[in-house]
């Protein structure tokens, strides 16, 4: 899923300081299930925002709203007939949503209440972890499961580097080495020998560098 | 093996004879001068010098420019190349840049993660790895292509090397990973400073029964002691580094003032027992800030006078 968290509530403030109605909307997919932008945290962020302008002895409307998905545009649709009450939107989806939003509703200012981290899971309660950057060639099947170009600092492919040190990277000690884990393991399945292999020059192109990507499924368009 | 390139070093090393490299940060602001200084203490007692580039990701003048006037001074330059700063078109450019200067040696190396340095907010690049590195200079030199498929005009002449880290873990697949290199087409390696002895021992006969000594040179690293502090630091701060307590207390147990003397003795006798170890080719003095030293280690280390190859003669 992709995992985000919540911007500071100053700078959320920043964004709407000027207005005195806002439709507050969150998302029911990934950022719910990492507790960032669903309906919970659509309600406390609501109550914040409100007691924040209470201070400063002005009023702030928000009307709280979840959708299914807003990287959808069918989910988009269900708020339309509201949206002209409002003076501006703020999105507790991925930056994903936040932008389907902005397309959607060309004349409303849409403004993000999360920051998007990374596409990862939870490695257990509270806690979540980046899995994959969506390089668009995955090396998985060569690098016994583990992402070397997500959980390596320096996405090496051929190996730890010299700062590897007892399991750990060297950018921080509660960072595994993903050399490390991937040796592990490729031990563990008895194909070590598989390490001595020299991984290709990478072709980037397939990843953010090649411009912005997009996929076209002819048999599904419409 | 027949030297493929005109460097010194290569020449040296084939030859048999052990090779003695060092090495100089560049300095951090314009001042070229000071790289040559660096390199005038040293130059009658090491065969080559390397130059860091941008080492610990410190922002420093570029090594290309410091090679240049290393080589236009007679010297024998060793280019370091990180793939942290620069992408496939900016190393090839910089290649063949060093190479319009008759630069006849290359580091290739993936570098330090930018955390530790003075620009922990950039970018990292990372396009290539060190290994890569390796392949794609072998590619231009060997088959005078770019990596993109195009013949090049005037291939660069360069030894190609890398370093080794036989101390990080996990230790197992450490010389594995040095086959590895080997088989990008390294040829030859200079390997981490040694305070470790015993377990580069251990390293160095893994490397000996998978043959990897008979296809590669490799220099053995070592780092000069400047007090007990360093050491600590070394020991603790420094990943990849395994200095063993032998060492720190060694260190501690003499005043301040020996301590300077104690580091150097033990970087002789560190010397004198690598010596001793079948596939040892040569050493790297990488004596931090303490370039003054390095001429009487390589003396008192039985590595002087170094032999009398000259360099390819360059000016402008």
């Amino acid at each position: 899923m992709i995992v985000a968290e919540r911007k500071p509530l100053e700078e959320i403030i920043g964004f709407i300081k000027d207005y005195k109605k806002i439709l507050l909307v969150g998302c029911n997919e990934c950022v719910t299930v990492c507790y960032a932008g669903g309906k919970k945290e659509v309600a406390i962020l609501a109550s914040a925002l409100k007691m924040a302008f209470l201070k400063e002895e002005k009023e702030l409307e928000v009307k709280e709203v979840t959708l299914e998905r807003q990287c959808d545009q069918e989910y988009l649709e269900e708020i339309r007939s509201i949206v002209d009450q409002y003076e501006a939107i703020v999105s507790m989806a991925c930056g994903v949503g936040v932008q389907f939003m902005a397309e959607k509703y060309q004349t409303m200012p849409v403004y993000p209440a999360l920051n998007t981290l990374f596409m990862g899971g939870a490695e257990e309660m509270g806690v979540w972890a980046e899995r994959c950057q969506g390089c668009g060639q995955c090396v998985l099947g060569q690098t016994a499961g583990i992402c070397p170009i997500t959980r390596c600092a320096k996405r090496l492919l051929n190996g730890p580097c010299g700062g590897s040190t007892k399991g750990h990277c060297e950018i921080n000690k509660d960072v595994p080495c993903a050399w490390q884990l991937i040796i592990d393991r490729l031990k563990a399945l008895g194909k070590l020998d598989d390490y001595d292999n020299l991984m290709p020059i990478k072709d980037w192109s397939a990843e953010r560098s090649g411009g912005p990507r997009k996929i076209v499924r002819e048999d599904l368009r419409q | 093996m027949n030297p493929k390139t005109p460097s010194k070093l290569e020449q040296i090393l084939a030859s048999g004879q052990l090779a003695v490299t060092s090495e100089c940060g560049p300095p951090r602001g314009s001042n070229g001068d000071a790289i040559k200084k660096k390199a005038e203490i040293i130059k009658n007692h090491v065969d080559a010098i390397n130059i860091t580039d941008n080492q610990t990701s410190v922002t420093r003048l570029c090594s290309l420019a410091a090679v240049i006037r290393l080589k236009l001074m007679g010297l024998e330059p060793i280019l370091q190349m990180v793939t942290r700063d620069r992408n496939r078109i900016a190393l090839q450019s910089d290649i063949l840049g060093a190479a319009s200067f008759d630069i006849h040696n290359i580091l290739c190396l993936s570098g330090d993660h930018q955390q530790f340095g003075d620009n922990p907010k950039a970018q990292n690049v990372f396009d290539i790895d060190s290994m890569q590195l390796i392949q794609m200079v072998r590619l231009m030199r060997d088959e005078k292509k770019f990596l993109g498929g195009d013949d090049l005009e005037r291939a660069p002449e360069m030894f190609v090397g890398a370093a080794c880290n036989p101390f990080a873990d996990p230790f197992e697949i450490r010389a594995r990973r040095l086959a590895k290199k080997v088989a990008a087409g390294v040829e030859f390696i200079q390997t981490q400073c040694i305070y470790n002895l015993d377990k580069f021992e251990l390293w160095m006969k893994q490397v000996r029964d998978m043959g990897i000594h008979e296809k590669v040179y490799i220099l053995a690293g070592v780092t000069p002691l400047k007090s007990a502090g360093m050491a600590k630091y070394m020991k603790n701060r420094v990943p990849g580094m395994d200095v063993p307590d032998e060492v720190v207390k060694r260190m501690s147990g003499v005043s301040k003032d020996d301590q300077p003397e104690e580091g150097i003795k033990i970087c002789v006798e560190s010397i004198q027992r690598l010596k001793e170890i079948e596939g040892i080719r040569g050493f790297h003095i990488m004596a931090i800030e303490w370039e003054e030293r390095v001429p009487e280690i390589v003396e008192k280390a039985g590595l002087f006078p170094r032999p009398a190859v000259a360099s390819e003669p360059f000016s402008l």
